[in-house]
């Protein structure tokens, strides 16, 4: 080979690995995190201060709500709404059972997506925060005296309840629209294939007593047999209506992937609850046969007792062509979001390439002129440009959700492009975008989705983590990230995790709900039925096979701790009073053997756990919060005897008898 | 012509024996990158075989209504490895055989079979492409969803970039040690 061949060989190596190097070249670099240096100081809540903000966020799958600290991060609580907590006994103590009775019997879980706080005039007021259970449709207010689920309320006629638990500006309803249509009424077994014919969407208005909170379904609206997804309320303007978003225009009952996807627009019902309120006052309803159960947590018996209701109002199809307008929305639309001032409304079509906003006081002039496209089930379909304020185009792909700022600026969540993108509401403009990690379902700004944003920041809340944390097997952990919404340009502060799913969430500021927050129960305000409101008073009476143990607890011992008498085939009840009036100091109640739970009982509050002895023999029991320095002395001793046998029945402290009946 | 013989020989058993090696490598490979799939996702075409994430691609590839990817509809897997030992064969050939005609018969046979290992290549991608579902849940703009032939394509949220693999450059290696034989034959004015 002469040299000029072996320089042909050479080139061709060389300009082969050149090409390599060339084309990878022409790569974009991989998306690279960029918070900058100050973020830290940023989130930095040091040690013994507060945070600036209350996070109430869903749990998605773990049925409840759990409560974080903005900016920090820090998880302070997890509420038990819809699922039982052994840890503290709801769900099975005898007072807190009743909470999740349904109209299918006990149902202790379901799937939390959109926890909402009430506002007044449009402003969090911080008085309860909402939940919905998305799957035995229920609908749970939480009281932010106590962080404790205090009402839950069952829908009839719907299933899955995931357009819920929005409220209009006042709370004066808390709406319920379900995800499911379903066959109502007699007879709910036809094919399955009849779904056109059949099947029903109904929205649920549960009014909400200003001064108790206290849930009551106001009426219900027969709909056309779609999927309702995500809903607002009006405010200002728009006070008197609510904005539903849905999918499933196509009536697909099979394959919804595809067959719910074929129409180019679904809808927003724009509905006019003012107009249905009156027609409800005025007895355009029809009174159904329904059941649902009614579920209300007492605070002074410190138990829940739970109704079957059997009747519902419903405002009939036929009659709502003056109540409900059809606004087209692209491409199954999920959220549904109202801007600050009331005026436009913003639908996330999950598969459309423009964000459209529509104007409230043109859907109004719409609904005037009789400016209709069609008619949908006999519904008016207001036209979509009339209706059309503008579109955001090209904001990012699979738009879900919008939440507004204090400054006339929008964040849309992106879930297939993982991105928030922020754009201004008056002229549509997109101002700046920032990856999320990863796949973004809801987003939240503090009081964004009220009529008075707070702004500072925007939270992302993020379907999957993959490398963002250490791996924990094949399920990882779920989160949120938090980034500045203080300048032009978003930064990325914080990532933290979160427990369950999360969905939705609302945050609002710590000062509006931390000063209502209850320290104690008071003892003399203790009514329940089984309270023993001091150690003299503690007891053993037996009723039957029945033993009601008045036992209480406080620094460091119960009273009685000794218990003799019990006989197998008797149910035990143990009604423990916390007898302590000081902050923070939870006594716990548990049983060896239990297949129930234990309990945690707070100062000043009273909690029955059932207990039916098994065996003979001596059962130890002791209290699980760590109470003082001789907590672990905190104990005490049950004997159970033969059913036969004729030990007395005796309740004892430092072997002085209490009374025993 | 004895003297180009002693040059253009060892070039072309070289070119001879470095195809059979691209049946132990991927021929090319199409990697996507997303926001959610901050590892990538890689697709590798071999001479006989697809390797990757091919089910995971198609799973997202189901959601604009492209057809599914599957081996057996690909019938140049069948053909192509026995094409390769052919022209490896035809090569070696080449290098005993005298005349200078079956250099470049090698050389221009060498290159109709890469043009249209692209060309058929570029054809699957066409056809996977604008064969969408118009029933898929996502239309995409324009019902065209083609992944590059060679560089970087944005396409939706995927970064799509194409790519010769280890045997592709083999490929290429090959091929320029055919040409450069050719080129010095005609250099020297042996047609």
């Amino acid at each position: 080979m002469n040299k000029k061949t072996i320089g042909g060989v050479a080139a061709i190596i060389l300009g082969t690995t050149a090409m390599t190097f060339y084309i990878n070249g022409c790569r974009p670099k991989t998306t690279m995190t960029s918070q900058s240096g100050d973020a830290a100081s940023k989130v930095y809540v040091a040690p013994g201060q507060h945070d600036e903000f209350y996070n109430f966020v869903s749990g998605g799958f773990n049925g409840q709500m759990s409560v974080y600290g903005l900016p920090s991060g820090r998880l302070f609580r997890i509420i038990p709404v819809f699922t039982v907590d052994p840890t503290s006994g709801y769900g099975y103590s005898e007072e807190t059972k009743p909470m999740l009775n349904t109209s299918h019997g006990f149902v202790p879980w379901d799937d939390l997506h959109h926890p909402t706080i009430s506002m007044t005039d449009g402003i969090q007021d911080g008085r309860w925060v909402f939940g919905n259970g998305n799957n035995t449709p229920r609908v749970a207010r939480i009281d932010l005296k106590t962080f404790r689920t205090a009402e839950i309320i069952e829908l009839p006629n719907s299933a899955g309840n995931h357009s819920s638990p929005f409220l209009t500006e006042n709370t004066e309803y808390v709406v319920a629209g379900t995800r499911f249509s379903v066959p109502v009424g007699g007879n709910t077994d036809v094919p399955i294939n009849t779904y056109k014919d059949n099947f029903k969407g109904h929205l649920s208005f549960i009014s909400v007593d200003p001064k108790s909170g206290a849930l009551d379904i106001a009426f219900q609206l027969e709909l056309p047999g779609v999927n309702f997804d995500l809903a607002h309320g009006g405010k200002g303007p728009s006070h008197d209506w609510m904005f539903f978003s849905c999918y499933n225009t196509e009536k697909a009952y099979t394959l919804l992937e595809v067959n719910a996807s074929q129409k180019d627009k679904d809808f927003i019902f724009a509905v006019n609850w003012k107009k249905a309120e009156e027609m409800a006052k005025a007895g355009k309803g029809v009174k159904k046969k329904v059941r649902y159960a009614h579920n209300v947590y007492d605070e002074l018996t410190h138990t829940a007792t739970s109704t079957i209701k059997e009747e519902v109002l419903v405002i009939e199809q036929k009659d709502l062509k003056e109540v409900v307008y059809l606004i087209p929305c692209p491409k199954s639309p999920h959220g549904c979001d109202v801007d600050p001032t009331g005026e436009y409304i913003v639908g996330s079509g999950k598969l459309a390439a423009l964000l459209p906003v529509f104007s409230f006081k043109k859907i109004q002039e719409a609904i005037a002129k009789k400016d209709f496209e069609a008619e949908y089930d006999g519904l008016s379909v207001i036209k979509y440009e009339s209706a059309l304020h503008g579109v955001v185009e090209k904001p990012g792909l699979g738009p879900l959700h919008t939440e507004f700022d204090d400054k006339g600026n929008a964040y849309t969540s992106f879930f297939v492009s993982s991105e928030i993108v922020k754009w201004r509401v008056s002229d549509l403009q997109v101002i700046d975008r920032v990856p999320t990690y990863y796949s973004i379902g809801h987003l939240c700004v503090p009081g964004g989705a009220s009529k008075k944003p707070w702004g500072k920041y925007v939270i992302a809340y993020n379907k999957i983590t993959k490398d963002r944390y250490l791996p924990t097997g094949p399920e990882l952990t779920q989160s949120a990230q938090l980034y500045s919404i203080d300048g032009e340009k978003m930064q990325l502060l914080l990532d933290f995790p979160t427990t369950g799913e999360p969905h939705y969430a609302e945050a609002i500021p710590a000062d509006l709900v931390a000063k209502n927050s209850l320290k104690i129960y008071k003892i003399e305000e203790n009514n329940h039925p089984y309270v023993t409101r001091g150690e003299k008073d503690a007891r053993v009476v037996r009723e039957g096979n029945k033993i009601h143990v008045y036992m209480t607890c406080i620094r460091s011992h119960f009273a009685p701790d000794n218990i003799e008498g019990v006989k197998l085939g008797d149910e035990v009840y143990f009604h423990v009073t916390n007898l302590e009036q000081d902050w923070d100091i939870p006594h716990g109640f548990a049983i060896k053997g239990a297949n129930t739970a234990e309990l945690l009982i707070m100062p000043g509050e009273t909690q029955t756990l059932k207990w039916k002895p098994e065996n003979a023999g001596v059962v130890p029991f002791y209290c699980t919060d760590f109470c003082s320095a001789l907590h672990q002395e905190m104990q005490g001793y049950i004997r159970i005897s033969p059913a036969g046998s004729n030990v007395p029945l005796s309740a004892t402290l430092d072997n002085k008898e209490a009374s025993t009946n | 012509m004895k003297n180009s013989k002693k040059i253009t020989k060892p070039l072309l058993i070289l070119s001879a024996i470095i195809l059979p090696l691209t049946l132990l490598f991927p021929l090319w490979k199409i990697e996507l990158t997303a926001p959610q799939y901050p590892e990538g996702l890689v697709m590798k075409i071999w001479l006989y075989k697809l390797s990757g994430d091919i089910e995971i691609i198609n799973g997202l590839n189901h959601y604009i209504g492209m057809g599914a990817i599957h081996e057996k509809d690909f019938p140049e897997f069948m053909v192509l490895p026995y094409a390769v030992i052919a022209l490896s064969i035809f090569g070696l050939l080449a290098a005993f055989l005298k005349a200078s005609k079956w250099t470049h018969a090698y050389t221009i046979s060498f290159m109709i079979f890469g043009i249209i290992a692209i060309a058929d290549f570029w054809r699957w991608e066409y056809a996977y492409g604008h064969n969408l579902d118009p029933a898929a849940p996502i239309n995409v703009p324009g019902m065209t969803y083609q992944p590059p032939l060679l560089g970087y394509k944005q396409l939706l949220n995927f970064g799509a970039f194409s790519i010769p693999d280890i045997a592709g450059w083999l490929f290429f290696l090959s091929a320029g040690l055919a040409i450069l034989a050719s080129a010095h034959l005609i250099r020297k004015g042996e047609w």
